[in-house]
């Protein structure tokens, strides 16, 4: 007998799909395309520090106002400092602000949305009314808000970040568990006597994961610009700690006399939000092809 | 729509409405240090500040506090007074709140004018190139930060071609160009990232009703591809294209905040960033719940006219 024929078949019908799944995502140019800015960016993030060619906090004020050159490719701010160098070390901020916040409120949501959606009745009702409450606030006065209780700072940011996004995590878990919960294989599990806990996080979580992958891509993406938009008003990362919104802040100042203090920091904000909105949409279509956008 | 419905949605919206004002009630409690000591400053003595406190009712209990708050707005439309200037904040909302809704109009109108035309344009030849250029231009509009867009029109059309104001209003007062003149690059800003972003959504929902039987036998019948469209098309996608418009009400409002801030335009959003800036949590608190509680209402209103316009619609 060989090898294979020892293979349980439920094994070979279980990766069957999910290797087909990678394969077709590997084939969707949305999917390629956004996870290789993803990719570069990422990179970016954890080797700045050493690519950056010089101090990013170090002042040179015979070179202020620079415009980009061989030495300085993205030219130098109003203290002479290299925007090159800025710029790759805020990439390190923006990615960490931004997995953190949305790590911490995709585990908050998934976990409400999956209680919510999965023991429905009054815990239901509790948790999606004061998701409603959330959710009729602006997103970016509502993080501006947590952050007037909070105080200023990067630490803050994330948890504004994160607070803002509770509320999405947590319709879009229900929404996934609700089309699950009433499956064969979750009356299987009950049938055998299994504990509510179990049923949630070994059959329906997993199951429901699709949407929350996108979710995740996306708010990514949306919270690498409430960072931005918190560090461009003041509140989050603090001078001298370079940060793409701050920096986009002080080049505003200085539009006329050195334009690309200005256009550098906000094109890097752009192609690290192009590029997880373009990975969120080109998964949602590989995994759940009904959705149309 | 029944009766009935009506007041189901009627009752959640007071409850969110509730829970809005909770929650922007606590701003006060919540924020460290004594909002009497934002107006004495930090030299202020302690007993100066328990002065201050109780003239401004802070050691009541919490609900008595909540009470006498949420019952100055609803009954007399009372905000309290700023703590850094002392004046009535309903003052400054009947000032600052016509320059937010002027604003958020005018976005929305300049979104509309983008996403309705390309919307239709491309889901009229899917796969062509001009399809292709709106699914690029909406995809660089949901990812460019309006903070950016809002500064890169400044430099472009304020400081190199000189053509429009980099900040500030002009009241109508001031005369109907300098308004507009003022009032083009704000809403511009918010407009064109809304408007990229509904551009989508009114391609799908386009996308969704040409599929159908009744399209193909208007087309079959040798009806002009005008006429389908108008009378048959649109007429059907107006449904979704109106709740979408409801749905991107949030991030318009969003948009609109920020916006103000880069422009200095002299609304809401602009007033809850000083005011968080400043310390001074009343103002905070005012802009919040009424950007909250017009958000929820629009959402309401985007809920019934979806059942109105389209009967067939479910209401559970």
């Amino acid at each position: 007998m060989s090898d294979a024929a020892v293979v349980p078949r439920e094994t070979i019908e279980e990766t069957r799909p999910r290797r087909s799944l990678v394969k077709r995502a590997l084939a969707h140019p949305l999917v390629v395309t956004g996870s290789i800015i993803v990719l570069v960016l990422a990179l970016v993030a954890i080797f700045g520090r050493w690519l950056a060619p010089f101090d990013p906090t170090a002042m040179d004020f015979g070179a202020r106002f620079a415009p980009p050159s061989f030495t300085h490719p993205f030219g130098t701010d109003d203290f002479g400092r290299d925007v090159f160098s800025r710029v790759l070390f805020g990439a390190a901020v923006s990615f960490k602000v931004a997995f953190i916040a949305v790590g911490i409120s995709g585990t908050v949501g998934v976990l409400l949305g999956l209680v919510s959606g999965f023991l429905g009745g009054w815990i239901d009702e509790v948790v999606m009314r004061f998701m409603d409450v959330l959710f009729a606030f602006p997103a970016v006065l509502l993080a501006i808000t947590v952050m007037a209780i909070l105080g200023r700072g990067v630490g803050n940011a994330m948890v504004a970040i994160a607070i803002v996004y509770i509320p999405i995590f947590a319709r879009v878990t229900r929404g996934a568990v609700i089309s699950v919960r009433g499956r064969e294989f979750v009356t299987a599990a009950r049938a055998l006597g299994q504990g509510r806990w179990r049923i949630m996080l070994r059959h329906v979580l997993p199951n429901a994961l699709g949407p929350i992958i996108v979710q995740t891509s996306l708010s990514l993406a949306f919270a690498i610009l409430a960072e931005a938009a918190l560090s461009f008003f003041g509140l989050g990362t603090q001078p001298p700690e370079p940060s793409w919104g701050r920096m986009l802040s002080e080049g505003r100042s200085f539009l006329q006399q050195a334009p690309w203090m200005g256009i550098f920091p906000g094109l890097a904000i752009m192609a690290s939000v192009l590029g997880f909105n373009l990975l969120g949409d080109g998964l949602r279509d590989v995994l759940d092809p009904r959705s149309s956008r | 729509m029944s009766f009935r419905y009506l007041l189901q949605r009627l009752g959640t919206l007071l409850l969110v409405l509730f829970g809005v004002s909770l929650l922007t009630f606590a701003i006060i409690p919540l924020v460290p240090g004594s909002p009497a000591r934002v107006t004495l400053g930090v030299m202020a003595t302690d007993a100066s500040v328990a002065a201050l406190e109780h003239k401004m009712g802070l050691d009541r209990p919490l609900p008595v506090q909540y009470l006498s708050w949420v019952s100055g707005i609803v009954l007399r439309g009372d905000f309290g007074d700023s703590l850094i200037n002392g004046k009535p904040i309903t003052e400054q909302v009947r000032q600052r709140l016509p320059a937010t809704l002027v604003l958020a109009f005018a976005a929305l109108l300049i979104g509309l004018l983008i996403a309705i035309p390309s919307g239709i344009l491309s889901a009229l030849r899917p796969g062509s190139a001009r399809d292709l250029g709106v699914s690029i231009m909406s995809q660089i509009g949901v990812s460019i930060p309006d903070f950016w867009l809002g500064i890169l029109l400044i430099l472009l059309f304020a400081q190199v071609l000189h053509w429009l104001p980099s900040s500030g209003y002009a009241p109508l007062s001031e005369g109907l160009v300098p308004y507009l003149r003022h009032i083009l690059l704000p809403a511009a800003t918010a407009g064109v990232i809304s408007g990229s972003i509904m551009a989508r959504f009114v391609r799908s929902a386009m996308m969704e009703v040409l599929g159908n039987d009744y399209v193909r036998t208007a087309r079959a019948k040798g009806l002009n591809e005008r006429v389908v469209v108008r009378k048959h098309v649109l007429r059907n996608a107006a449904i979704t294209i109106v709740t979408i418009i409801g749905l991107q009400m949030a991030t318009l409002l969003s948009s609109v905040v920020v916006v103000e801030i880069i422009f200095a335009w002299p609304g809401l959003g602009s007033m809850a960033l000083t005011a968080t800036l400043q310390r001074d949590y009343p103002v905070l608190q005012a802009s919040v719940l009424l950007f909250a509680t017009s958000f929820a209402v629009i959402n309401l209103l985007t809920d019934l006219s979806y059942v109105l316009l389209d009967p067939s619609v479910e209401y559970a």
